[in-house]
């Protein structure tokens, strides 16, 4: 076989990794090279250099080390039986493309995974070592995320937590069921384990020894995983209580919900039918009701009968259409949580409610000033000149969101 | 009435300054004209000049804030909005929280907008190397933003790209940042700058990232607004790729799933190795790894102690091994018994086992021939001689023959120029190396056996010698 040039591997470890959702950059330490001794800045909110046409950010180098697998999971391009081109970067490479690619203002750093070849521990042990020449030998400050293998050896991925800003440990579907049936060689015990393992890891790097020092920084931007909607049966209820099981076990800074798009030379295990990438989109909403509304799974999901959410409206206006006895909600004397219940209002716009009703009573002109969504929020509030009188009560009302009918067609 | 104009570099400071004063003097909003820049002219006359430095005048931390966010912004109206506010605050001190109050709800959006354009700034800036003199490697860029923001900007890149000196140009302003210090100048029109390499590569990856079974057009522009795409290298690659999108798409859906290359199902095929004597026998028995296993009875496992220091490893079952389903009982294992019983080693403390475990035969007439296994064979059955290895973990291995010297050591070589010797598997466990006893008894001439015999019980004791060494 002819060597590959750079160019072309990175065409086809680049095109293998634009399957994981995540690209997240931020929430990790402060850091700069002001001082000139070194490369790199992070901390705060994370920089999205670039879009692609699918609308997603560019903010990391997302590749993978090699496209060589030795697991056979039915949803992957990667899989063993797949007959993808097959490349594998050197350790240097992915060192000198993330600091060059970085210098140029392209990424915020390396989102790094990888095949499995060999053996779990050999591959981790390649990962680790391209975050540890970063970050040692080229003083780089940038960002890392590592995919960590959940089988490696816990010595290692202890070392990557601490070049790492970010661990993450895909789950990969929403029941073991359906991980045993679509990725026969992961054990989702494993996985667990290993999630277990990093935030125990975590939280320990935060307890100072008797002396007062502090062990070394572990992941600082803590640990995310991905779950595939779509390529199984499973309900948006069962996908989104394992996602709370997830946010409170191990302590995860983000689920990230993958709808499973048709991948070239696909498995013939699954079908080639794409779901609607409006579940996914649905799915992060109820997941941000999950965490930042004050909304309980049972609530968001109890809203439709077969379990799954409304893909015509959003959770949260699904949510009070179905309960519509806690409305109207009024503005000005409404307690905060009960804010954040009436859609078309975010968290931004309730905490501008709230400060601003310490000085003067709200009206309706106010509100669209602030950021409301008022075409959604109108029939749920009242205001001292608003009221949406028998409109909250009207059967109509949930037409008044959804997209219209479509005529069905003949053929 | 009052003119001021601000500086084009240090507006902030200038406005801050010139608010102080005026607002010390009691001087109301209207009667103060603002200009950036250079001075407008003087339409109506009689402009007067600034009151002295005032004091110091206390304002909210939200002020503060709101003002360095909003010098920096396009609109002509900022600085009289900004003084028409810090106007108000003297009377009003909570007009700030207001969040709807319209003239708060006007700064507020300038002062998104360009907290956003300073944002994209960050985002969207990309630099091309320069030849560079010195240690530090030099790069450059031209960047036009919405607003007045390359000053404000700056500190995030020095903060950023220390290790390395910059210029980011722009149509208002040029950043330096040379040998760690930051400096300014006036602004310039697009310089020609040189190619560099690496954009190629970044091409590549803006292409490749790209799935095109989910087309979110309008999700990229909201968030990659066109006013940026012209400085943007791996823009003018946007069209190309919505164009083809929905056809690559399509084939990906339509393509039949095709058959698994060659190597997958070998690869899939591997077991996993077991970790338990009876998982051994098990996986042991169903093995189809060559062909051998058509014809043999059935597969011979290792024989003894889990925990023997001593692993001895023999080249195959024998006809007599096949029909039992034990190692080492035929003629050859019986020689082997004598000799080492008179070498003092202690064949049922060691764990005894063979390099393949099938028996290979041509039959011929009533009687079984033994073939020698092929190197096919022999490396099929190399895998479970490993997990045999990874079960016992022994001290020491006395590889008997040059079957097992080969598969051990991965060291072919004849046999007769190596025995005696100890060698090592890869993961560094010694191999000892003799001759395997079916040798002895092949030997014609009695003479030389009994001296060939003599030989291996030498090498016998040499071996029970080295494991009663702690």
């Amino acid at each position: 076989m002819t060597q590959r040039t750079l160019q072309e591997k990175l065409a086809i470890l680049s095109d293998a990794a634009k399957y994981d959702a995540s690209c997240a950059s931020s929430g990790t330490d402060r850091r700069n090279s002001r001082d000139g001794s070194g490369l790199g800045s992070s901390g705060g909110s994370g920089i999205c250099h670039a879009y692609t046409p699918d609308g997603r950010c560019i903010s990391l180098l997302k590749i993978l080390m090699t496209n060589f697998c030795i697991f056979d999971c039915a949803y992957c391009v990667n899989r063993v039986s797949s007959n993808v081109e097959r490349a594998r970067f050197t350790p240097e490479e992915v060192v000198s493309l993330t600091l060059e690619f970085y210098r140029r203002n392209y990424i915020e750093g390396l989102f790094l995974s990888s095949g499995i070849i060999r053996s779990p521990d050999v591959t981790m042990a390649d990962m680790v070592r391209i975050a540890r020449t970063l970050r040692i030998e080229h003083n780089f400050r940038g960002y890392i995320h590592l995919k960590t293998i959940p089988d490696a050896d816990p010595d290692l991925i202890a070392e990557a937590g601490l070049h790492a800003d970010r661990l993450s440990i895909n789950v990969e579907l929403p029941t073991d069921a359906a991980v045993k049936s679509f990725a026969p060689e992961k054990n989702p015990e494993g996985i667990r384990r290993a999630m277990a393992d990093v935030r125990l890891r975590k939280d320990a790097s935060k307890e100072r020894s008797h002396t007062g020092k502090r062990p070394p920084r572990f992941a600082p931007a803590g640990q995310s995983t991905q779950m595939i909607v779509g390529a199984d049966g499973s309900t948006d209820a069962t996908v989104l209580g394992q996602t709370t099981r997830l946010y409170s076990s191990y302590k995860l800074k983000r689920v990230y919900y993958s709808a499973f798009s048709p991948i070239p030379d696909s498995s013939s295990k699954l079908p080639l039918i794409r779901p609607p990438l409006a579940r996914e989109h649905r799915l992060y909403q109820a997941d941000w009701l999950l965490r930042f509304y004050g909304f309980d799974v049972a609530e968001i999901t109890g809203a439709t009968t077969d379990g799954n959410l409304d893909l015509d409206i959003d959770p949260k206006l699904a949510w009070a259409l179905a309960n519509r006895h806690h409305f109207p909600v009024d503005v000005n004397r409404a307690a905060r949580e009960m804010l954040l219940r009436v859609p078309g209002f975010g968290t931004k716009t309730v905490a501008r409610i709230l400060t601003t009703r310490r000085h003067r009573t709200l009206r309706h002109g106010d509100l669209q000033r602030m950021g409301a969504s008022l075409k959604k929020a109108r029939p749920f509030i009242t205001l001292v000149d608003w009221s949406p009188g028998a409109v909250l009560d009207s059967a109509g009302l949930r037409a008044r969101f959804a997209p219209p009918p479509e005529q069905l067609s003949l053929f | 009435m009052h003119a001021v104009t601000l500086p084009l570099q240090g507006t902030d400071h200038g406005f801050r300054d010139a608010a102080r004063r005026l607002i010390g003097a009691a001087v109301a909003p209207d009667q103060v004209s603002w200009h950036h820049g250079s001075a407008a002219p003087d339409l109506f006359g009689g402009s007067q000049a600034l009151p002295a430095t005032g004091a110091p005048i206390n304002v909210p931390r939200a002020f503060v804030e709101l003002m360095n966010a909003v010098v920096w912004h396009s609109d002509p109206e900022r600085f009289a909005r900004l003084y028409a506010l810090l106007w108000r605050l003297r009377d009003t001190p909570g007009a700030l929280q207001d969040r709807a109050d319209p003239a708060m709800a006007r700064l507020r959006k300038l002062e998104k907008e360009v907290r956003r354009d300073k944002h994209k700034m960050t985002a969207f800036v990309r630099f091309r190397e320069l030849d560079a003199d010195g240690p530090r490697r030099a790069f450059a860029a031209w960047f036009e933003p919405t607003h007045f923001i390359t000053e404000p900007t700056a500190p995030f890149f020095a903060r950023r790209f220390g290790d390395m000196d910059w210029i980011i140009q722009t149509p208002h302003l040029t950043a330096h940042f040379e040998n760690g210090t930051l400096r300014f100048s006036d602004g310039a029109p697009k310089p020609p700058l040189p190619d560099d390499a690496t954009e190629d590569l970044w091409r590549t990856y803006f292409t490749n990232i790209f799935n095109p079974a989910r087309l979110k057009v309008k999700a990229m522009q909201s968030e990659m607004p066109k006013k940026y795409w012209k400085n943007l290298p791996e823009a003018d690659l946007i069209p190309g790729l919505i164009a083809n999108a929905q056809s690559r798409a399509r084939a990906m859906q339509d393509a039949a799933p095709t058959l698994p290359p060659v190597f997958s199902d070998r690869i899939l095929s591997r077991p996993k190795p077991p970790d338990t004597r009876p998982e051994l026998h098990r996986q042991l028995s169903a093995c189809t790894r060559c062909p051998l296993h058509a014809d043999a009875t059935q597969a011979v496992p290792g024989e003894g102690p889990l925990d023997a220091p001593l692993m001895i490893v023999g080249e195959q079952p024998g006809d007599e091994e096949d029909l039992t389903g034990r190692p080492f009982t035929g003629p050859a294992g019986q020689l082997f018994d004598r000799i080492a019983r008179e070498a003092g080693l202690d064949r049922s403390a060691a764990y005894v086992t063979n390099a393949v475990k099938h028996f290979k035969f041509t039959p011929r007439g009533k009687r079984r021939i033994h073939q020698r296994p092929n190197n096919d064979e022999v490396q099929a059955c190399r895998w479970w001689l490993d997990a045999e290895r990874a079960l016992i973990e022994p001290r020491l291995i006395l590889a008997l023959g040059a079957t097992a010297a080969g598969t051990l050591t991965g060291n072919g070589k004849a046999i007769t120029t190596r025995r005696g010797t100890v060698e090592a598997t890869t993961d560094g466990t010694p191999v000892f190396l003799t001759v395997h006893p079916s040798y002895l008894l092949r030997l014609p001439d009695a003479a030389l056996r009994a001296q060939e015999t003599a030989r291996f019980r030498e090498d016998l004791r040499t071996v029970a010698a080295m494991i009663a060494a702690p």
